[in-house]
């Protein structure tokens, strides 16, 4: 029962906010939905920062609000890490100063290895001695980033950590959070209104409209539901886990292993065995009902029809099966009709491009 | 006796009211600048006008209401009786309580203002590193509040320095004892003695001139290092 168990109800003035979620304690677990819906709203009363929000919340069987037991633990119990939006700090202490304020007041004193290993993992070393006022974009995430993780958190909660960076810093920062994602063994929750940066980095999503949570779910299966507007938004996409079997030299392609079958696509050499993970954009996805071996298109393989919405006057988005992994097609309704596509339907999938996430 | 000979007792005396003033000063305006910062309660209004009214208020009229509290008869002056066995008016211990409640807003506004300025975010970042509640009081409102904090200081102490209607009201003019330095300079102008009282006032003047400059140098240094 390692879960985080919310049914969350916040009034204030107008807006009403009312999420009830279930989310694995493992791995990370994106908020997402627009600008204004309540996703930093909700992080703060998970936080506990929110005393005006009523419901209950549990998290690894431990209780942190139940007001009809009036029970509260207060913010600086719970021991979450949280990246503030703006990466917010103490501005009067130093960036030495902000990252010892809550190792030291951690629930086990953290030795000195775990500061010098937190330090050169955020790679913020030379900027110990600075003022927080003084810091780029991209160093605050950082510092913020390996403040939340000093404090030895049961959980680390991240609101848009990467919403006020440049490109550039983005980039930058996009690694490490990839890296909080293989190395860290607490969960955790992450907002954000950027699919992209969701697709890539989270495990599991809960998707939220002004005021309430819509869904929740793992990423894949949420990311490909026809009754959810991932799958039918122009950029709908499906992630695969994927495992690097080898290279072709000749033609310098990565050469992929999903459990539907194979993929070739171009990339930079990698390490046979690197997991990966990625992305087909439903619109580059073509059926057809035999195999053609006449064709420019380098990844084919067989798959089944799950179900078909016609959302759009024209077109029509098909759920793939293929072993296991789903996928999604973005086709005419024509061609649905010509083809014949109906659910358990055997089709050919053909992937135009293949982008790797990571 | 030499012109300029001077008694500087009540300079002493001055000092000594101005600093336990304020001492107890911030003990009490500290709390309440606090409060006034965060709370929404209804209270908050009457409250804050009740600690300005000093600014608005003749120190005669303020003076003639604390001297009918201090008074042996009086609420204030009935309990310390009993507590002490002494009297409050005409005392240094009411001199002090007059004082305190004189310069109430000079201390509490500086430590209010400045107390809004750090908002909630400081506080909120203090509590996800693991600090409780009073912890985040002391190591991050007050250090951040540092600057209304020296600004609230020198304004209780040189506002106490100053003060002469309140004085004259409750602690008459007893020399050694409530004879303060601006009842001293009254006196001394009162009895044509013009030369000690330049002495003092130019004395005052200087103080006053030099608290003022170290406090904005003391602030843009704050300043330029962030603070």
């Amino acid at each position: 029962m390692s879960d985080i168990d919310a049914h969350l109800v916040l009034r204030r003035g107008e807006f009403v906010l009312d999420a009830t979620f279930q989310t694995p304690a493992r791995g990370i677990t994106a908020l997402f939905g627009p600008s204004g819906c309540g996703k930093s709203t909700l992080l703060h009363c998970i936080a506990g920062l929110e005393p005006a929000v009523r419901g209950t919340l549990r998290v690894n069987d431990e209780l942190w609000q139940d007001s009809e037991l009036h029970v509260f633990v207060p913010a600086h119990r719970r021991r979450v890490g949280y990246v503030f939006q703006d990466a917010g700090m103490l501005a009067h202490l130093s960036v030495r100063g902000n990252l010892e304020y809550g190792m030291r007041r951690a629930r086990r004193a953290r030795s000195g290895p775990a500061f010098a290993q937190t330090v050169e993992w955020a790679g913020i070393g030379p900027l110990l001695g600075r003022r927080v006022q003084g810091l780029s974009g991209g160093e605050r995430s950082r510092v913020a980033m390996a403040c939340a993780l000093l404090t030895d958190p049961v959980m680390l909660l991240m609101d848009e950590p990467l919403a006020a960076l440049d490109a550039r810093s983005r980039a930058e920062m996009l690694p490490y959070l990839e890296r909080l994602h293989s190395e860290l063994s607490i969960p955790v929750l992450y907002v954000s209104h950027a699919i992209d940066e969701v697709a890539r980095l989270a495990d599991h999503l809960i998707s939220l409209e002004p005021g309430r949570v819509v869904a929740c779910g793992a990423l894949r299966e949420m990311l490909t539901r026809l009754d959810l507007p991932f799958a039918r938004s122009d950029e709908a996409a499906a992630i695969l886990d994927a495992v690097v079997t080898g290279y072709d030299e000749q033609f310098q392609l990565a050469l992929l292993a999903f459990p539907g079958g194979r993929l070739a696509i171009p990339q930079r050499r990698l390490p046979a065995g690197t997991a990966v993970r990625v992305r087909i954009l439903a619109r580059d996805v073509s059926l057809s009902l035999a195999h053609h071996h006449d064709t420019s298109i380098l990844n084919i393989f067989p798959a089944r029809v799950l179900d078909i919405t016609e959302d759009r006057p024209a077109q029509a988005v098909v759920r793939l099966d293929a072993a296991g992994a789903v996928f999604l097609a973005r086709v005419t309704r024509r061609s649905v009709h010509s083809l014949g596509l109906k659910p358990d339907a055997e089709i050919y999938a053909q992937i135009k491009s293949v982008a790797l996430l990571r | 006796m030499n012109a300029l000979a001077i008694d500087f007792t009540p300079v002493w005396l001055t000092l000594r009211l101005a600093l336990t003033s304020t001492a107890i000063l911030l003990i009490i305006g500290t709390p309440v600048a606090w409060w006034l910062a965060r709370t929404s309660s209804f209270c908050k209004l009457p409250v804050e006008s009740i600690v300005a009214l000093p600014l608005v208020l003749p120190p005669t009229v303020l003076g003639f209401y604390l001297l009918i509290a201090l008074a042996p008869t009086g609420p204030l002056g009935r309990v310390w009786h009993a507590i002490s066995g002494g009297s409050l008016a005409f005392s240094f211990s009411g001199l002090v309580i007059g004082s305190v409640l004189y310069s109430l807003p000079f201390v509490v506004q500086p430590l209010q203002n400045a107390f809004e300025a750090i908002g909630e975010r400081p506080l909120k970042v203090a509590a996800m590193l693991g600090a409780g509640p009073v912890d985040r009081f002391f190591t991050v409102a007050l250090p951040l509040a540092r600057r209304g904090l020296v600004t609230a200081i020198t304004l209780g102490f040189a506002h106490t320095v100053g003060e002469f209607g309140v004085v004259l009201m409750i602690g008459g003019n007893i020399p050694g004892k409530t004879q303060v330095l601006s009842i001293s300079i009254y006196d001394h102008v009162e009895a044509l003695e013009y030369g000690r009282a330049h002495v003092l006032s130019a004395g005052l003047l200087a103080f006053s001139f030099l608290v003022l400059f170290v406090v904005h140098l003391t602030n843009r240094r704050l300043q330029a290092r962030g603070l």
